[in-house]
């Protein structure tokens, strides 16, 4: 008994002997040197004091043996501790014999790439509405007259043809105008319920100029199955804007396309003004964010289905748009110069 | 369409602001895009105060004010009016204000007191002819206030975007039938205002019909075709006097934006606003000795000089109002120079007609010439308006210009039938396409207030347009019509259950998407150039597009890397040498044997150059992009494009093509060095163009039917690669250093191992070349490591040995190589 107490206080007594020995000697360290010697002497696994110590708990009786190595380990640990805090010490200051580490230097970068801010759009959006069971279709660039125009309801020699005005190419066929054609497809291809987005390039006979472009990006969306309402499109599309501008409120105003009817533009309260009008919004109060409706019925019969059965709704806008006026971009051109000074910076 | 808010008031007096127009027509009809003052030439002025008015103390008429103007200092202004009193709002112009007469304010000394800016008068500001002195207002309005938010001075413009559907809108008349509905006030025929007493209007005679011939006033009419031209009225007037317009026409011109040309004109164009008939006056006695009106096509090579000077020659496509011999105007697009209406006319021949849209377009597009009226009768004028608005036209034209009708009007034109087609609407249709239901009662009051006849028959309505809404010929046109009149805002936005979609994600969808964040996070840029180019390609199948706006967009590019490397010049161009760009894109070709549709190709293409890291400290000048970083990317990047495939960088024609991509056999692309329009301190540029996939561009079915989706459609998934387990034992490595004549490529050498029956040979990496001294002509030395591991134990160092020398037998056997000594 006696002797068990004196071997724990002599282990004990023996452990704070080490550690006052230890921390100003560490404290003292000028070099990572002396701090790896310092290491080697105190807590060196193989010839270390610590190490060397701790063979006296095997001789210890089972109840002094916990108290042992709970002291005996938090001993070690804060060795380990002052010799960090010193490694550390060590290297910001430097010491006299190794040259000084200046930690303020830059670290070894590496060349950042960017995403194109219309893809950024554009899948930001796929995000969203894939949530809501969208998947995603492509289709051609060049297409008929019959996908892009006649399929849609575009009336021949009509004047809505003007808002379509079309490269056409030597040898037949024409730039789609719009990524709708893909509906045709689409709706030949599937059966409903059909829950399709569809990003693509399009093309207008356009000049390019500060909101033009020959070629531009567009996002399209369809919904088509029994039961499928304006109802339906109001609040999905809502949900969209709500989710992609943050909490905003939406209007939806009457339109025309050949394609749709009903047919409606929805807009977002401007972000800017929050609808007391702006130079953003034109002093209206609102941003035109895309234009939508129920799917007319003759689309629906263009690709065989029956549209008694089956309604619809669709949309489409563009992501070049709304990258524009999201990075606050003054010439749609600069989207697509490809001037990675822009790029670059856009795309993080 | 322009329209005038006063105008519009004078067909309904809704008591609507010009913001709560805006709404209504916006939530209704068509999108109000802009609110503008006709008086817009008073933008620059605000509301002024006169703090404090002095004598001038070298004038005895002048005043030294003080003006708070909004501004952080009152101003001072010399001023002339004797009715300049403290304490009283002017409308104030701030120097430099162009003012009304074109004169511009500015700030200078008069008689040694500065002046910066100018307290106006009402006829300074245009707003009549009261010079006394300076205008006082009664306002709330705060000084600084624009002068046209504080007063109302003049009418006010809305700017409506009408589309196509709707050319009903294209005037007063028709946008005030919804504004009408809309408030339920009721809709006026406007009176003439400023007529004092207001000038009789006396009715013409009525019409009379006839089918192609018709005589008025001793001019015979002839209408070739009723299709081109289904309705054709002609009136005479005689004895009027070609003047000034009264100012009340005149500002309802300005109103919408047109400027005032004589009463006889302006009479016509109040029409074409007013009432959507767009009208045209013929000078009668320039028609000839012996009077007549003939609607015929032009002949081949007719000649016609219009209004707007220009000689046109014409051909039988397009449609023309001609005398006995020479055609005087193509018809609904622009009159022509000969029988223009000048000061000397005092007999008219007016034209009230309605015209094929077809024939219009055709005209307008074949001459390069729009109007206000060809904008009309191309979104369709309708055969019933000429005789609605005949006698509108002829009290209006004799009460401004004098004259008189003396014969009965002639209407050429088949005879009109009513509006017996109905369009049934039902109620189940209405509440599957909107979502809520919406009683057939509802429905018919709002049809109604819009001018539809609706009858409940059956459980559903039975439905008669308006002669104007000629774009209603279905169920669905009557839907829209509900749900617009109902308000669009009316429904509700609550998310419903719905069915999962039958369509897979297109394929290429997830390959782009991985290869994008491969890309990007190799530090590539992505642009989105655009795909056309001003040259064809040198091998003919290019696609030339037929009517580019642009020469340098002649023709689709057929390949991908030219526009990449035309984004790289533009930013050489920019002093920007470390380029990492790529382009996932389309390219066009066309198909040898298949006429129509070019054949269409998702490619990747990628193009690095300069350095290969941003500078360090300890790194000062990064090593550039070199052919061994492009084929290591072209690898990677087909491998992406290519999941699961095997991928051979085949060596290709040295310079350009130094490597061809091959995917499991098929050639899929190259890597190599570009040909850059480049500055001498720019390095070179490599990159690498790689298929990733032909676009289906076949017709899915033929038109109008259905092609549902057979197994190929369904999901399909990329080769996923196996779980190994990973090795338990060490690895052992041995450096072979081989002498390799120049005849024998690398490739050769690591085919020879690889193919030498050696299971423990786990990897074969080529570690160094060398050239030079011990090395003899012809040859280099090549050192590779080979990592040998046996799944189950340690190899032992004998057994390493013994494997290697085998490999180095079978090198000598095959290839004559052997390893290099001392
Ligand atoms: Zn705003």
């Amino acid at each position: 008994m006696t002797e068990s107490i004196s071997s724990l206080t002599r282990f004990l007594d023996e452990l704070s002997a080490i550690e006052s020995q230890a921390v100003p000697e560490i404290g003292a360290a000028r070099t990572a040197d002396d701090l790896e010697a310092l290491r080697v002497r105190y807590v060196g696994r193989k010839s270390g004091r610590l190490s060397a110590l701790s063979g006296m708990v095997a001789g210890m009786s089972a109840a002094d043996r916990p108290a042992a190595g709970q002291a005996f380990n938090g001993t070690h640990k804060r060795l380990q501790e002052q010799l960090a805090a010193a490694a550390a010490r060590v290297l910001s200051t430097g010491a006299a014999a190794t040259p000084a580490i200046d930690l303020t230097m830059p670290g070894r970068a590496v060349w950042r790439g960017a995403r194109h801010p219309v893809t950024i759009v554009i899948d930001e959006i796929a995000d969203i509405f894939r949530e809501i069971g969208f998947t995603i279709a492509l289709g051609p660039e060049a297409e008929s007259e019959w996908y892009n125009f006649t399929a849609l309801n575009f009336p021949p020699e009509h004047p809505a043809l003007d808002m379509h005005d079309t490269l056409y190419l030597e040898g037949g066929g024409l730039l789609r105008t719009h990524t709708s054609p893909v509906q045709i497809r689409t709706l030949q291809r599937y059966t409903p319920p059909i829950r399709v987005l569809v990003p693509g390039n399009v093309y207008r006979r356009d000049v390019f100029d500060a909101s033009h472009a020959p070629m531009f990006a567009q996002i399209e969306g369809l919904a088509v199955d029994e039961g499928v309402s304006f109802v339906d499109l109001k609040a999905t599309l809502s949900h969209f804007a709500r989710r992609f501008f943050g909490a905003a409120t939406t209007r939806f105003r009457p339109s025309f396309f050949p394609f749709t009817e009903p047919s409606a533009e929805m807009d977002v309260e401007c972000q800017i003004c929050h609808g007391t009008g702006c130079a953003t919004c034109k002093m209206l109060g609102w941003v035109e964010i895309l234009g939508c409706g129920m799917v007319h019925p003759s689309v629906l019969e263009s690709a065989g289905l029956d549209a008694e059965r089956y309604t619809g709704w669709a949309f489409g806008m563009g992501p070049g748009r709304i990258a524009q006026q999201r990075y606050d971009i003054p010439l749609l051109r600069e989207l697509y110069d490809g001037d990675v000074r822009v790029l670059g910076a856009l795309g993080q | 369409m322009n329209a005038s808010v006063e105008w519009l008031s004078a067909f309904v007096d809704s008591g609507l602001s010009p913001r709560e127009l805006r709404d209504l027509i916006t939530a209704r009809a068509a999108t109000v895009d802009a609110i503008e003052p006709v008086r817009a030439d008073l933008a620059a002025l605000v509301v002024g105060r006169v703090i404090e008015a002095a004598r001038h103390p070298d004038s005895d008429h002048l005043w030294v004010t003080r003006v708070d103007a909004g501004g952080p200092e009152p101003l001072d202004v010399v001023c002339g009016a004797p009715n300049v009193t403290a304490g009283v709002l002017y409308p104030f112009a701030p120097a430099g204000t162009t003012m009304p007469n074109g004169i511009t304010i500015e700030r200078r000394k008069i008689r040694g007191q500065v002046s910066n800016g100018m307290l106006c008068s009402a006829r300074e500001l245009g707003l009549g002819e009261d010079h006394e002195g300076i205008l006082a207002l009664t306002t709330t309005a705060a000084p600084g206030t624009p002068l046209l938010e504080a007063v109302a001075i003049g009418d006010t413009r809305l700017v409506i975007d009408v589309l196509p559907n709707r050319p009903d809108l294209l005037s007063h008349q028709g946008v005030a039938r919804e504004i009408a509905a809309a408030t339920g006030k009721p809709l006026r025929v406007p009176v003439i205002p400023g007529g004092d007493p207001a000038p009789a209007m006396s009715a013409p005679p009525a019409p009379v019909r006839a089918d192609r011939k018709g005589t008025t006033d001793g001019v015979r009419v002839t209408v070739d075709d009723s299709t081109d031209c289904p309705a054709y009225l002609g009136v005479v007037i005689r004895g009027l006097r070609v003047g000034a317009s009264p100012p009340w026409l005149v500002s309802r011109l300005a109103a919408v934006g047109m400027r005032s040309i004589s009463n006889v004109v302006d009479v016509t164009n109040y029409m074409l606003h007013g009432y959507g008939q767009p009208m045209h006056a013929f000078d009668l006695a320039r028609l000839g000795p012996d009077a007549a009106i003939h609607v015929r096509r032009a002949r081949p090579g007719e000649r016609l000089t219009t209004l707007d000077g220009v000689e046109r020659v014409l051909d039988a496509s397009i449609l023309v109002i001609a005398d006995a011999e020479h055609a005087q105007g193509i018809a609904g697009v622009i009159g022509g120079q000969g029988s223009e209406v000048s000061a000397e006319t005092t007999d008219i021949f007016l034209e009230i007609a309605a015209f094929d849209p077809r024939r219009v377009r055709t005209a307008r597009r074949a001459l390069g010439v729009s109007t206000d009226a060809s904008f009309r009768f191309e979104r369709l004028v309708p055969a019933t308006s000429p005789a609605e608005t005949c006698a509108t036209v002829a009290g209006l034209m004799t009460a401004v210009a004098g004259g008189r009708v003396a014969a009965a009007p002639a209407l050429v034109g088949p005879a009109l039938r009513p509006p017996e087609q109905r369009v049934r609407l039902r109620p189940q249709r209405v509440a599957r396409v909107l979502g809520v239901p919406v009683p057939p009662t509802e429905c018919a009051t709002l049809l109604a207030s819009v001018g539809f006849e609706a009858a409940v028959r059956d459980g559903a309505l039975d439905v008669a347009s308006p002669p104007w809404r000629t774009d209603i010929a279905a169920e669905i046109d009557l839907v829209e019509e509900v749900a617009r009149l109902r308000g669009y805002g009316s429904f509700p936005t609550e998310l419903r259950p719905y069915r999962i979609g039958t369509v897979p994600d297109d394929p290429l969808v997830a390959r782009t998407a991985r290869l994008r964040e491969l890309l990007v996070g190799m530090g590539f840029i992505e642009v989105r150039p655009m795909p056309f180019v001003s040259d064809p390609s040198p091998d003919g199948t290019s696609i030339r597009v037929t009517n580019p706006l642009a020469g340098n967009e002649s023709y689709l590019r057929s390949d991908l890397l030219s526009s990449v490397a035309r984004r790289a010049e533009f930013n050489l161009a920019r002093m920007e040498g470390d380029l990492r760009l790529f382009e996932i894109g389309t390219v066009f070709r066309r198909q040898p044997d298949t006429p129509g549709r070019p054949a269409e190709e998702v490619r990747v293409g990628i193009l690095c150059m300069g350095a290969r890291r941003p500078p360090h400290f300890t790194d000062p000048s990064p090593p550039a992009w070199d052919e061994w970083d492009a084929k290591a990317l072209g690898e990677v990047v087909a491998r992406i494009a290519y999941p699961g495939a095997s991928v051979v960088m085949e060596p290709g024609e040295v310079p350009r093509a130094l490597w061809r991509v091959r995917a499991d056999g098929a050639d899929v692309g190259w890597v190599g060095v570009l040909a850059l329009d480049a500055p001498p301190w720019a390095s070179t540029a490599y990159g690498a163009e790689i298929l990733m996939e032909t676009t289906d561009v076949a017709d899915v079915a033929p038109p109008g039917r259905h092609a549902p989706a057979i197994e190929r459609d369904g999901p399909s998934r990329a080769p996923v690669p196996r779980y190994r387990r990973p090795p338990a034992f060490p690895a052992v490595r041995a450096d072979v250093t081989l002498l390799v004549p120049e005849t024998v490529s690398a490739g050769a050498v690591e085919a020879v191992l690889r193919g030498a029956n050696e299971p423990m040979l786990e990897r074969i990496d080529l570690l160094s070349q060398f050239y030079g001294d011990n090395v003899p002509e012809r040859h280099r030395s090549l050192t590779w490591r080979l990592t040998f591991r046996h799944p189950e134990r340690t190899l032992r160092e004998k057994e390493v040995e013994a494997r290697r020398d085998k490999l180095l037998r079978a090198l000598e056997t095959h290839l004559g190589v052997r390893q290099r000594t001392a």
